[in-house]
Parts: C-alpha cells; structure tokens; sequence
C-alpha cells in the first residue's frame, strides 16, 4: 500500500481530501459502535441464554414500545447528520473557485487526452502546477468513461453528449494514479495514467516548452510520439499483428483495403490515417482506431511520418 | 394421519410426465430449486475464475474480452437467474401455501407457467453465453451496450422474458396471502417470511415491468437503430441509467427482503421465544418496499444528474436503511431469554446478522454523498453489494435451505458437515470480501482485467478467501446430496417449531394437511408451547398429539 496512506485510502492529495476522510472516519467508528452493539449482543446473547439442559418455556416478551422507539429514532438522527455533512461537502467538491485553471479532458477508448489553452496537449498524464485549483471539463468521444483521481477524492463520469466538469487543487508534488472507472470494454483497464503536480516554476517551464514546437529532430520526436500518445497500444513496431497493423515496415508497403483496393501507404495515406481513421482500413481489421484530429499538431504529425519512414 | 400411510408429493407418481405437468407448488418450488442450484453453480464458476484470472497482474488465464465476458455472465446469472428467484420461487413456493395453511397457490397453472418461462430465460441467457457472451456487464449501461458486437441481444431478452416469471410468482402469492389463509390466521397471525414475500411480491409486480421496457428500448435501438438511449441517434444514455436503476435498485430489495423473511423464523424457532416487536418488523418489510422505489439515483451520483436530484436520493437512501437496522434490533431482542440451540440453520441465521450489519454500515458510508464519490465503481461498492447480496440473501438462502431440508425430502442431512460447511463459508466469504472494502477504498476500479502492483497482495489475498468459500461450498453439495439417497429419516418437526408447515408430514403430503388446519395459537407463542418429538406441549402440562390440537 501506498507508505502514506493509511488502511483505508490512500495518501490525501488535494483539498478535499482530508474531508472526505473525516467523514469517513467518523462513519467508520460509529459503524464499529454499533456493529460491536448488534454482533457482539448476538453473540453474547447465543452463549448466555445457550439451551441448557432439558426444554423449558421462554417469558413472553411481545414487544417494548419505547424502546422500539429508541432505536428507530437514535439512528434516524445519526444518519441525518451523516446526511447533511457529507451533502456540505459535496456541495463544495461541486462549486468550482473563480480563479480556476482550465484543461479540457477529452476521453475515448481507450486513453485521456488533456488540452491546455496554450495549445500543450498530452495523452495519459494530466500535468498541473501545486495550490492552483484546476477546472477539467470534459467529454467523451464514443462510451461513457469516469475519471477518477484516487488521491484527489475525486470522481465524474464522462460523457457522449455533454460536458461535465470537476474541481480539485493538488496540495503536493509528485504522481499521482488516474483511472478510468466507467467500464468501457476491452481496454478498460489499461486506460490509466498519471496527474504530475508539478511547482509552479516548473509547470510554467514544462508549459511553455510542450505547447511551443519541439527542437529535437522529426523522426526522434515521432519516437517520442509513438509512446505518449499510446499509437504503441494498437501498433506494434516488431511485427507483431495487433488490434491495428504494424508499423514495421508500414512506409512503402502495398495494403490491400476493406473495400477491395489496394494502396501503396505513403505521406498522405499516413496523414490521412491519422485524422480520418475510419475511412481507408486496411483488410483485416476493425475500424476502432479514433480521430487524431485537434490532438496531433501538423508538426507532431510530420514527426510521426518522419518516424514510421524509420521503421524497418 | 394420512389416507394412506407414507404417500406423499414426492412419491405418489413417479414418472417424469407427472413431474413436468405438475401442478402441486411443491413439486414446482423443488424444480425451481433444481434450476437456481444450477445457475449458482454456473455463476459461481464464472466467480472462482474472475479470482483466479486476477491472483496476479497481467493477463493470465484469459484475454480480456472473456474477462469481460465472464464478469457479465457472473453478474447476470447469479442475479436474474440465481437470486431473484431463489427464496421467492424456489423456497417460498414450498413454503407460502405450507405456512399459511393452504392447500396451494391461488394459481396453481400459472405457478407452473412461471416456470417454464424461467426455462426459457435460462435458456436465452445460456445462448447468449455460447454465442459470444455479452460483455456489457449485467447493468447493460449505453452507449456501449448498444455498440459492442457481442451477443447483448439474446442477454437482455433472457433477463426481459426472466421478468415474466418473476412476476407470475408475485401475482401469485400476493392473491394467494390475501384469499388462501387458513381460517383463523389473520394478517396479524401470519409468520413474518409471508410478509416479507407479501412485500417482495408487491416489488415484483411494481418495478419488473419497468425493466422489461427499459430492455425493449435498448434491443429496438441495438436492433432497429432507433435512438433513445445513444448520443449519436439523439438519445441519452443517462436516461438508461434512470430507467435501469428504477427496477434495479428495488430489486435489491425482492433480493433481499424474503431473506429477512427467513432470518426472523429461524431467530424465533432456535431462540425459542416470541418474536421480540412483531408488528414493527412486520411494518418495516412493507416500509423498506415503499422506500425502496424513491432511491434509486444513488446509483448515478458521479452520473452528472444535478445536485438537487443527488441529494434528494441522498436522503432518501438514509431512510430505506432505517427499517433495516430496526430489523436487527429486533431479532436481537428475540434471542434475549431465549433457550437458544446451534443448529446450522442457526449459524447460517447469525452468519447472516454479523455479514448484513458490515452490508448495512457500509451502505450508509455509500450513502453519504462525498464519500460515494470516493467509492463509486471501485472495489468498495463490490465488496459491500456482495455483504448484503451474499452475506445477506444467499446466507438467508441457505439458512432457510437447511431449515426446510427435512419438510421438503424427509430426509436429515449430517449436521457435522453442515457446521464445517457454514464456518468455511463463513470464514472464506469474509477473507474473499472484506478484502475488497480496502482495495477500493485504496482506489481499486471495478471491471478490472488487468491492475497496478500495489494491488496485488490484496488481490491474492481475495482470491485465496474465494477457495476456501469454494469449498464449503463443495461440502455442502456432497452431504446435501447424500442425504437425498442416505439421509435419516426426518421426524414432522425437528426444529421444534410453531408454525404451521411443522404439524404436517414430512415431506407433506400433495395437499398439505388432511384437514384444514385450525389456529389456536400465534406462530411465536413459546412462552405458552413447546414441541417434544413431534407433539405439542402446552404450559399447563398437558400433552397433546398434534392431531388434536384442532380442538
């Protein structure tokens, strides 16, 4: 387990957190009170009044109506005040602050992208500064996902049709696990990735630097690519047949389509596989791959061209 | 005694013909027993498989598609085919008519159509596990259950038509409760298991329809590509989650309730003593039916509904657990000066009271709406459906099997094995699930193949507990089945108990009782009787054969 966390969760990495585990906690010992109370009196009760002996009437006790009361209202109470406190803090997990940062979170089977207004965007790992609170509003491209922030308390489905939105502010450095809660099929389990809190110097730094072009060369860059944008999940580069065709030797190969023609991949089919997936598949294959469109700039594509021509 | 000695429904005729026409609720309430023994056979392979698959990270045993697959048929099968139907059409069947003093149910026909309507479903539903298993999980949630390519159709027919059978058995009882009761047996004087199928039948009845259109729209729009539920056609897969948690939420309760039902007859029979607050027990099966239809956004709160509608169900979800926790005060209370004996029955009952209060607790955790955002799909939410859905009604189940056992074949099994068997499911059930309450509090998604190392000890711990669960499993089908064949005879009685299917034959004859029998006395009154090998004894000392007691 997680060395800072505790039994029950993990370690606590926003505001909200150490909120929603008071909560818990005062549940929690209540819960023991009266589990203690109804299993330990049953167990009590079976051994002290344990038949001894020959058979014997037992009084009759039909009911009591006080006490019946009692403990129909005791708990009715207690849950109300679980009731209101964890509503309040929901309510605050829902009132997004002013000042928020926002990053747009776009989900599909199977992997997270996340898009800054600098026009920096990532695939699978969720980069924020520490102390800032930050606004995700997001969307789905095809199934219900939810994303979840185990450390972060916090939770929101994302859908087809509509935006939602979280909040939360990250309270310390470091990495953080994000998972997709929402079954959404095959993939399901590996559509995980990583929240980087980051200070703020260095989330300025990494910003500017992600959201402007790169400087290492095309075809090193495509490389880079291939791995952060998870093309590796569907296309292997060794041969191997998977969900997609391999890229090894992809540049210059002759691949016959669905529809019965043929195609001699080159720049353009490249380019046009990667915004418009679906409309030439290579036989053999579903067409699952999603749209790269508005997630790949025209120079990380050229970069990924400039690699795939690398793949022997 | 009977017209002739030693005749009864088990061996009056023999032959398959009468077996599979019949009309005696019995004889159907034992089919219905074949039937949900299979699918918990079936079902809990499909389980000892998931555990196994996830002992460690990484693919082992299967690909991720038949992961997904087995999880659908796990949950499908144990709860349209397994649960839903156990106490109320397997066990109730039996006993409702026995228990109020009837000769069968008011529809005997369509008892025996539900049946077979259950067959069918069973059927459709084994179709669709051998022709590319649904991979949707039982909640069937869109878009993506209307654009998988695998066999969701012929799943969610199974569960439409397993709708049907579901609600025969409530019409069913609910006319029998009101018009068949023996004459004397009052609402006030009937055992608390037939309020608690009275107020299962009325959720049958109520909320499966709703599921059965929910279904329909969902195979019109996968089969027609009419939009309802698909973003894509103009629809709203939220709408889906609404309709499918207005049946599925109190479903639950047609889940759990008749288990309460059993769990106050055995608390009564082995405590010996009057059931402690009747009435309130009585009241609260029909409250928590009542209540339960209100709830059923609890499901959806990270859906994006609004946050009045969350905390609106919120509230309301506080008050459906009330009924329940009284409950367990009050079968507290029963055991309070009882003369109480072990039987399995009894063990399986206090099995039950220690695994339902940690379902019960956990639900009020879930209930709160900051802390389900936390626990919503993770680990948690499994670990504490399977306490009240295991730890609860299969318990239950079980209990009221063992206590019945002799009523329905006449026979006793070994009470040794029985012992060793509730303890190991006992002890295996607890490794294998409270395990999961920190897994997912720790942030452990559900509907997992493949997971992160940190995962992993809890993981293998889980799996471990799910061997030693399937083991006392295996000892309770090898002594249950011996007893069928070598079993010693079972007197009319053995429990002791008050209630009336106790002071006919066992197994009964086919109509029951050779005369209607007459109540002078509550079901719980063992201040004023006791039962000494099969004839009742009252307060002042006289002894009394059974027969007698008419008068």
């Amino acid at each position: 387990m997680d060395p800072n966390g505790t039994l029950f969760f993990p370690e606590q990495g926003s505001t909200i957190a150490s909120e929603v585990d008071l909560l818990f906690h005062f549940v929690l010992y209540l819960s023991i009170f009266f589990f203690i109370l109804v299993t330990g009196g049953s167990f009590y009760f079976a051994w002290r009044f344990r038949k001894k002996g020959e058979d014997q009437f037992t009084p009759n006790i039909s009911h009591n109506t006080s006490l019946e009361i009692f403990w129909t209202v005791i708990p009715t109470i207690l849950v109300f005040i679980i009731f209101i406190w964890g509503f309040k803090t929901y309510l605050k997990m829902n009132v997004t602050p002013a000042n928020s940062m926002e990053v747009n979170v776009t989900a599909q089977k199977w992997f997270w992208t996340f898009g800054y207004k600098e026009g920096a965007t990532t695939t699978n790992e969720l980069v924020v500064p520490v102390n800032k609170s930050v606004k995700l509003l997001m969307s789905s491209q095809d199934v219900i996902h939810s994303f979840f922030v185990p450390a972060f308390r916090v939770k929101m489905d994302v859908l087809p049709n509509r935006y939602t939105s979280l909040w939360f502010e990250a309270t310390k450095t470091g990495e953080f696990d994000l998972f997709c809660t929402e079954y959404c099929g095959k993939g399901h389990s590996e559509m995980i990735g990583k929240v980087k809190v980051l200070s703020d110097a260095e989330f300025a730094s990494w910003l500017a630097s992600s959201s402007g072009p790169s400087d290492l060369p095309p075809a090193e860059y495509g490389k880079e690519l291939y791995k952060s944008k998870a093309c590796f999940t569907c296309h292997s580069i060794d041969g191997t047949p998977s969900v997609g065709p391999t890229f090894k030797g992809v540049f210059g190969r002759t691949e016959e389509l669905t529809d019965g023609s043929s195609i001699t991949v080159d720049e353009n089919y490249i380019r046009h596989s990667i915004l418009e997936p679906q409309s030439q598949v290579v036989k053999g294959f579903q067409p699952v791959m999603p749209t790269y469109q508005g997630v790949l700039n025209s120079q990380q594509i050229d970069a990924l061209i400039a690699f795939l021509k690398t793949v022997k | 005694m009977s017209v002739a000695q030693g005749v009864n429904y088990l061996n009056e005729d023999k032959s398959l013909k009468s077996w599979l026409f019949t009309l005696d609720h019995k004889r159907i309430g034992v089919m219905y027993l074949f039937g949900v023994m299979t699918m918990f056979l079936l079902g809990g392979i499909f389980a000892i498989l998931i555990r196994l698959e996830l002992l460690a990270p990484g693919p082992d045993l299967m690909t991720a598609d038949t992961y997904n697959q087995m999880f659908t048929l796990h949950g499908a099968i144990m709860i349209f085919l397994f649960i839903i139907p156990a106490i109320p059409a397997a066990l109730g069947n039996f006993v409702l008519p026995l228990m109020i003093g009837a000769k069968d149910v008011a529809f005997p026909r369509l008892n025996l159509a539900s049946w077979y309507v259950y067959l069918l479903g069973a059927g459709f539903a084994l179709f669709s596990m051998l022709a590319g298993a649904a991979d949707t999980g039982w909640t069937f949630y869109t878009p993506y259950s209307t654009t998988t390519s695998t066999s969701v159709i012929s799943m969610t027919m199974a569960a439409f038509i397993l709708g049907f059978s579901s609600i025969f058995t409530g019409v069913n009882f609910i006319a029998t409760i009101h018009k068949l009761r023996a004459p004397g047996m009052t609402w006030f004087k009937m055992p608390l298991m037939i309020w608690a199928l009275y107020a299962t039948a009325v959720i049958q009845i109520l909320a499966t329809p709703v599921l059965g259109i929910t279904l329909v729209l969902l195979v019109l729009e996968k089969a027609f590509g009419i939009g309802i539920f698909d973003p894509a056609m103009g629809g709203d897969p939220v709408l889906f989650q609404h309709f499918f948690w207005f049946y599925s939420h109190p479903a639950v309760y047609i889940m759990v309730l008749p288990g309460m039902g059993i769990i106050s007859e055995l608390i009564a029979t082995f405590s010996k003593k009057k059931i402690f607050g009747y009435k309130l027990i009585a009241y609260s099966s029909v409250a928590i039916a009542l209540i339960s239809f209100l709830v059923w956004g609890h499901h959806m709160f990270t859906s994006g509904q609004s946050e009045l509608a969350a905390m609106v169900f919120s509230f309301l979800t506080f008050f459906v657990g009330i009924p329940s926790g009284v409950k367990m005060f009050n079968w507290l209370a029963t055991m309070y000066k009882g003369r109480i004996s072990f039987e399995a029955p009894m063990l399986w009952a206090l099995s039950f009271m220690f695994l339902f209060a940690i379902g019960g607790f956990t639900g009020i955790m879930l209930g709160a709406i900051s802390l389900d955002i936390h626990f919503h799909d993770t680990y948690f939410v499994v670990a504490h459906f399977h306490y009240v859905m295991m730890g609860g009604t299969v318990v239950a189940f079980f209990g009221g099997l063992h206590y019945w056992w002799p009523k329905i074949w006449g026979r006793m099994y070994n009470e040794t094995l029985a012992k060793i068997s509730v303890i190991l499911v006992f002890i295996g059930f607890n490794m294998t699930f409270f395990t999961q309450f920190i897994l997912g509090s720790q942030g452990m998604p559900r509907r997992y193949f493949n997971y992160l190392d940190q995962y992993q000890p809890l993981h293998a711990f889980s799996s471990y507990g799910s061997w030693v669960l399937g083991l006392g499993f295996i000892i309770m089908a090898f002594y249950l089945i011996h007893s069928l064949f070598r079993g010693k005879k079972a007197p009319d009685n053995p429990w002791g108990a008050l209630t009336l299917e106790w002071q006919t034959s066992s197994p009964p004859s086919h109509h029951n009782f050779d005369e209607i029998p007459d109540l002078d006395h509550d079901p719980y009154d063992y201040d004023k009787l006791m039962v000494v090998d099969d004839k009742l004894i009252r307060k002042n000392g006289q002894s009394e054969k059974k027969e007698t007691t008419v008068n």
